[in-house]
């Protein structure tokens, strides 16, 4: 699974990645992270609020920090 | 089956908080008063005593206001997503735009490190320029923050010129801006950005996923300011007894005429929510201070910021970004002089 997190650097944005992070450890799946800062490049994903989360080349949440068990979910639904 | 009983609770559960909320904000005066003078039986009158009766009587009363009206405000939030609000805006015609915009900035969820995204997100499907701005500048000064802020302080006449006189500013600057014909002082890869299509879609939220939002409003936006309010109001109570009257008036009095520019040319640079200058605006009021120079300040505090014209920097060219300071600033300049003569 491949996960990108969209965000220009603000607190929100690391919280989302840290939180995804902490989920991804905690189910035990292989997923590969990164952290898409280039503002052109989220904009390609027509993404308007940051922190977005995008699974699979789809953006699945924008705009808010998820909590820790509906990221579970989203990454469940997305595996 | 549980789960459903899960979420029934949660939904009913602010409807039946809502009346324990009125009863306690209802007795928050003479139970502050009954802490102050029976409990920790405090001499009437003193200094010290009427400083701790406003404190203990205004932080919970703020704190209450703020977080049941941002839960409601939050619900209502749910409704407006950006890609909503840009939909609605597409293509309108310049002046409907720009009113349509500035008050689309008020309930539009919005956070300044999302600026750039959302400018380029309006700019790249084609509404123009100057409604976009008029979002920009509506969304950060006009919000739920300020206004329970000001009506907690001030009462309901001061906290609707402030909004009235923010959607003047935000529609005119917008307009103006957008009559200027200044596309071509965006940066130059603005255009060419191609905004990608969202996949995400709408999201589908139900009533129980509206109500989260509220309460996860309340969690983070009273999570992040109450430490603002508890300073703002405790400097205000110290200042209520210690600091002379008229100890404002000579600065940002009325009969000053520089007061109002100056406190603009004080405030721009200065960058702080509303939950950390309305406390201290109240003070500066309180001392003598003018009405019309308050608000000002407040605005120039709120509305124009250093680090988001750094931000701004990204996607604007300088003459774009001093034209914009300007003619936000002027209207502000305009709604303080205005305010000092009325009041």
């Amino acid at each position: 699974m491949e996960i990108k997190i969209l965000g220009t650097g603000c607190p929100k944005c690391k919280l989302l990645e840290q939180a995804t992070r902490n989920t991804i450890a905690e189910m035990g799946i292989t997923a590969s992270i990164e952290k898409v800062e280039d503002i052109v490049k989220i904009m390609g994903y027509g993404v308007m609020q940051t922190p977005a989360l995008v699974i699979n080349e789809k953006v699945i949440i924008s705009g808010r920090v998820p909590s820790n068990s509906e990221i579970k979910d989203v990454l469940n639904k997305n595996q | 089956m549980k789960l459903m009983k899960d979420l029934k609770s949660k939904l009913w559960l602010p409807f039946l908080l809502l009346p324990v909320w009125y009863l306690i904000y209802h007795f928050l005066q003479p139970m502050s008063n009954w802490v102050i003078d029976s409990v920790l039986g405090l001499e009437k009158g003193k200094h010290l005593t009427e400083a701790l009766r406003f404190f203990i009587f205004e932080v919970p009363k703020v704190l209450m206001l703020l977080a049941l009206i941002i839960f409601f405000v939050g619900i209502v939030r749910s409704y407006f997503s950006p890609e909503r609000t840009r939909k609605i805006l597409e293509g309108k015609s310049t002046f409907t735009g720009n009113i349509l915009a500035s008050l689309l900035g008020i309930v539009t969820p919005f956070c300044s490190c999302s600026a750039i995204p959302l400018f380029l997100g309006f700019v790249e499907t084609g509404v123009p320029l100057g409604v976009t701005f008029s979002f920009l500048i509506a969304a950060p000064m006009i919000n739920e923050v300020a206004v329970i802020l000001l009506f907690g302080m001030f009462g309901w006449k001061v906290a609707l010129i402030y909004v009235l006189t923010g959607l003047t500013i935000a529609i005119t600057a917008g307009y103006i801006i957008g009559k200027l014909k200044l596309e071509h002082r965006v940066q130059d890869w603005v255009y060419q950005t191609k905004m990608g299509n969202s996949a995400e879609g709408e999201e589908k939220l139900k009533l129980s996923g509206r109500i989260r939002f509220g309460y996860d409003a309340v969690k983070e936006i009273v999570g992040k300011v109450w430490i603002y309010v508890i300073i703002g109001i405790a400097v205000g109570a110290g200042a209520h007894g210690y600091v002379p009257q008229d100890f404002m008036a000579a600065l940002m009095g009325k009969s000053s005429w520089y007061s109002v520019p100056l406190s603009i040319l004080i405030g721009i640079p200065l960058y702080s929510n509303a939950a950390g200058i309305i406390p201290i605006v109240s003070v500066l009021i309180e001392k003598g201070a003018s009405l019309g120079t308050s608000l000002a300040f407040m605005m120039a505090v709120i509305g124009l910021s250093l680090p988001e014209m750094i931000i701004l920097k990204k996607v604007l060219k300088l003459p774009l970004i001093f034209a914009f300071v300007g003619i936000v600033a002027t209207g502000i300049l305009i709604v303080g002089y205005l305010f000092n003569f009325i009041f």
